[in-house]
């Protein structure tokens, strides 16, 4: 194998079960994903007892079928990468535990991951990332810039206050009837329609790189209401339309003060919510008018969301770095990078 | 057979490497400590004062459950990986069941945890020696339904529980049948029991397949339940998409 570098990597910090088998950080030779996403429908919304027994009966398979899909043995491996944070803790020590037992039982090193900078290292899977890079984080469960001045460092500099943006997606498709988890669903309606009710665009000027959707939130679900009152029918595609642009360009906006602001070669967009085409459209046309120098690289759709392929991507980083566990090695479900709000003053 | 057992289902945390019926090393531990940091740094600590590499370990032998619910995912997690990982057979025994063999006379046994708002995991087991014999199966019970069940068995009863003053009052109140204690120390999981007891159960759990007995479905599946009576599906919620 040479100077080759084989990688397992696990990720259980939600409602997928993801075990890949990942090729000095930049190639993928197998990606297992078990999804929840059937289970957590039940419920609107992901109930982390379920997920965590869900992951439980997955992580063996998981780890068997990712290694036999890529035609590799233990002995290849040179270390197990592992998702410790953020994220659900019961579902998140589902792949610690698995992993540590794994690295323990072949003598292998423990790399533990950010969930947040495996989706950032999605992205290595199309190009190599140039520093220094931005990167656009939009989920479920965060809505957040990291400003990376250098390999394997991340700096937030700016973040959701509230609700992330997948979330108010979420929120907002039960108000519309739709199932867990709408987002694809609003943004699919917002392509048929326009921006006719003009929602708060909250934040967009303030002088920082935060966010805040729940403001926009409480306003659509107040329109909604009201029309129910009265007994007017609202147009659906123009509701999602008008949705999606108040998010789209409060993200956008912010976005592009920062990537100008800061003297950065590469900006990067990833998470589960990455995979919305109004978002990656809008970014698209931005860059090419305003920042036509700036480096886009966004999130292949099929690693926005959550899976092992990205947690091996940044573990090999990790590992280059010099960065190891050993078996006291404990979920962290409130991890996050290091705050540098003052990084572009 | 060289046999690796553990238990985190509840506080304390017991670990212990056997040579057949022999034990060359234990630890237990009893303090509110975090499971998923203290457990692998334990089992390996075990192995190598045994002598022994993960390599050598032929069986491993997990409670698993009722208890904690994170204590269980931590404990069946690892067992399956390892045993998945060192090409070893696997073994599930009962927390219950295996708190009953600190008992060290013969007779009626009932060893429960609390499991809040009046209800406890509990089973009723009949001891012979180191024979049990399940009089109850394992449960999650209200405390009551528990005491009626042993009062319906009419013999006098040993408790095996840490959580025994949490219940003293309603034993008092509702038991008609003579009653004893385990408590503290001598109510503690014996990863050493645990060994014994996987050394003789023949029944191998599928590593892949393999999950605690929580003994309770999530309050949110319950409720689900409820409204959708007929919603049948066979088969897994979880999907394999790549």
């Amino acid at each position: 194998m040479g100077t080759s570098k084989l990688i397992l990597a696990i990720e259980s910090s939600c409602d997928e079960t993801s075990v890949a088998v990942v090729k000095n950080g930049n190639e993928i030779l197998s990606n297992f994903i078990a999804t929840q996403i059937d289970s957590h429908q039940r419920f609107g919304g992901v109930v982390p007892e379920v997920a965590s027994r869900h992951h439980i009966e997955q992580i063996t398979l998981g780890i068997d079928q990712a290694l036999k899909k890529a035609a590799v043995e233990p002995d290849d491996l040179d270390a197990v990468a592992v998702t410790y944070g953020p994220g659900l803790v019961g579902a998140l020590l589902v792949g610690v535990s698995a992993a540590k037992s794994f690295a323990y039982a072949h003598n292998l090193p423990l790399i533990p991951v950010n969930h947040m900078a495996g989706h950032i290292y999605a992205a290595r899977f199309v190009k190599p990332i140039v520093f220094p890079s931005l990167a656009l984080l939009v989920s479920g469960g965060h809505t957040e810039l990291v400003y990376m001045p250098a390999e394997n460092v991340f700096k937030i500099i700016g973040e959701t206050r509230d609700d992330a943006a997948g979330e108010a997606y979420d929120k907002i498709g039960r108000v519309l009837g739709m199932k867990y988890p709408a987002g694809k669903n609003i943004d699919e309606l917002a392509h048929q329609g326009h921006d006719t009710f003009n929602f708060p665009r909250a934040m967009e000027h303030d002088d920082n790189f935060d966010f805040s959707f729940s403001g926009l939130k409480s306003a659509f679900i107040n329109t909604v209401h009201h029309a129910d009152q009265i007994g007017e029918e609202l147009d659906r595609k123009d509701l999602a339309a008008s949705f999606q642009q108040s998010v789209v360009d409060v993200i956008v906006s912010k976005t592009k003060r920062a990537c100008e602001q800061l003297d950065i070669k590469q900006l990067i967009l990833a998470g589960g919510v990455a995979a919305n085409q109004g978002l990656r459209e809008t970014l698209d046309s931005m860059i090419k008018k305003d920042l036509p120098e700036l480096d886009f690289v966004k999130a292949p759709l099929k690693l926005c969301g959550d899976n092992g392929a990205m947690i091996g991507a940044a573990g090999y980083v990790a590992m280059q770095h010099g960065e190891s566990a050993d078996l006291t090695l404990n979920a962290d479900p409130s991890l996050e990078f290091d705050w540098e709000p003052d990084a572009v003053r | 057979m060289k046999i690796l057992a553990f238990d985190t289902s509840n506080v304390a945390l017991s670990v212990a490497v056997l040579d057949n019926e022999h034990l060359l090393a234990t630890q237990t531990t009893n303090i509110k400590r975090n499971h998923s940091s203290q457990l692998m740094p334990i089992i390996d600590q075990t192995i190598k004062t045994s002598g022994l590499d993960i390599n050598d370990i032929d069986r491993i032998v997990v409670a698993e459950g009722p208890g904690s619910y994170t204590g269980l995912r931590i404990a069946v997690t690892t067992a399956k990986t390892l045993a998945y990982a060192v090409n070893a057979e696997l073994i599930g025994v009962s927390s219950l069941a295996l708190l009953a063999q600190n008992d060290t006379q013969d007779g009626i046994v009932a060893p429960f945890f609390n499991a809040r708002q009046g209800n406890v995991f509990a089973g009723i087991y009949e001891k012979k020696g180191s024979k049990l014999t399940t009089l109850v199966e394992d449960q999650h019970i209200s405390f009551e339904d528990l005491l009626n069940h042993i009062n319906q068995i009419g013999k006098p009863v040993n408790f095996i529980t840490t959580d025994f003053e949490d219940f003293r009052e309603s034993i008092e109140n509702t038991l008609v049948v003579p009653s004893s204690h385990l408590d503290g120390w001598n109510a503690l999981p014996n990863a050493y029991f645990l060994g014994l007891m996987g050394l003789k159960k023949n029944e191998l759990e599928n590593v892949y397949t393999a999950v605690p007995q929580y003994l309770r479905v999530t309050e949110a599946e319950r409720n689900w339940k409820d409204q959708h009576p007929n919603d049948v599906r066979s088969g897994s919620y979880v999907r394999q998409i790549d």
